[in-house]
């Protein structure tokens, strides 16, 4: 077996696989069941024959329209966000909510100033 | 510049949280601390903001109401004039048109907020995962493996210079130096735009008539920047 680091969007998981990333579904969130593969009310059928429990990860991000980026070498991937599920937030027009530190390390959430008007500015020091 | 607007609609209603895409709080601090900032001035090393607004480059602001909706999609923003003769952004207009949404005089957007807010690919999320993994191991001193990362990150998003840019310090590049001209030439080079600003604050010709900025050269900027890093440096010590 070989050890691996799996990162999910802000969430960094450590993976048991072989020399192909294997991973469970349960650690992105989602149960496998006789539909396929099921989160809240949402199932994703599974091509017959992928046995249950950990599976291709390449296999998973696609089934989940994700992107997946693999460094072989490092035994590090990484699942991006669905662009589909970021257009359709963004879209939504209710401002996605995060939650940041400022520069005393203290963390804001974006939902804390409900009931204010609000200005996000992104700059940087570069 | 914010902080100034931060106080003077305050009590009208409005909250800036300024969100600094930077590799560190130590980065960022400086120009907080500079900018005497008391508004909630956040940053973002993960990526984590420019990744569920699709913000691929700075700076930029979009407006978002009592009820946490966005009214005004994400758009290009200086606030300040300094460097509006080279950049050719005057912030005349977006500030006028801040000012009339929060005290009610005008409403935040004449278009579509859904149909002008930017939304990324699936190649643009892939270059996010990538840059995670290049973030990932950076963080873990593993500098030639993130390297690759962060160069296959900017190659998969070309116009993101969130990436491109941003990941300049972390790889020792000087983010506003040769590298950087070089990258946005090259960029111009090919037909693009480095901002695409939203079109009915954009600025025209007549704003620098209106209100007048200080023209100066490429040289001047770039001892413009020189001494502005130091005074963030001697800000960043001061405390």
């Amino acid at each position: 077996m070989t050890t691996w680091t799996v990162i999910d969007e802000q969430a960094v998981h450590t993976v048991e696989a072989g020399e192909t990333l294997t991973v469970d579904p349960a650690l992105l969130g989602w149960q496998r069941k006789p539909e396929g593969l099921c989160r809240d009310e949402v199932c994703i059928p599974v091509p017959a024959g992928v046995a249950t429990g950990p599976m291709d990860a390449a296999l998973l991000a696609r089934l989940l329209g994700r992107p997946l980026v693999v460094d072989v070498a490092e035994r590090v991937a990484a699942f991006g966000a669905s662009a589909a599920e970021r257009a359709d937030a963004l879209r939504s027009g209710l401002a996605p909510d995060f939650a940041l530190p400022d520069v005393d390390g203290v963390v804001h959430r974006l939902s804390d100033y409900r009931g204010r008007k609000v200005v996000l500015y992104a700059y940087a020091s570069w | 510049m914010w902080q100034a607007l931060h106080t003077e609609l305050g009590a009208e209603g409005l909250t800036v949280i300024t969100v600094a895409i930077d590799d560190s709080l130590d980065a960022a601090r400086p120009w907080v601390r500079l900018a005497g900032a008391t508004h909630p001035s956040l940053v973002d090393t993960e990526h984590r903001f420019a990744d569920l607004y699709h913000c691929v480059n700075v700076p930029t602001v979009l407006w978002v109401d009592e009820e946490g909706r966005i009214v005004r999609p994400q758009d290009v923003h200086y606030v300040s004039t300094e460097y509006a003769s080279v950049t050719r952004f005057h912030p005349r207009k977006p500030i006028a048109a801040l000012r009339a949404w929060v005290r009610g005089e005008a409403p935040a957007y004449e278009g579509s907020v859904a149909g002008d807010t930017k939304v990324p690919t699936e190649t643009d999320q892939e270059a996010r995962a990538a840059f995670a993994v290049a973030w990932w191991l950076h963080q873990h001193d593993r500098a030639e493996a993130a390297e690759r990362w962060f160069v296959r990150a900017g190659e998969l998003a070309p116009h993101d210079f969130t990436i491109r840019r941003g990941s300049m310090p972390i790889r020792g590049i000087d983010p506003a130096g040769p590298a950087f001209f070089q990258m946005v030439a090259d960029w111009a080079a090919k037909g693009n735009a480095y901002y695409l600003p939203l079109p009915d604050t954009a600025t025209s010709p007549d704003d620098f008539d209106v209100e007048p900025v200080e023209q100066f050269t490429m040289e001047q900027l770039q001892a413009r920047i020189e001494s502005q890093r130091d005074a963030a440096d001697r800000a960043g010590h001061g405390d």
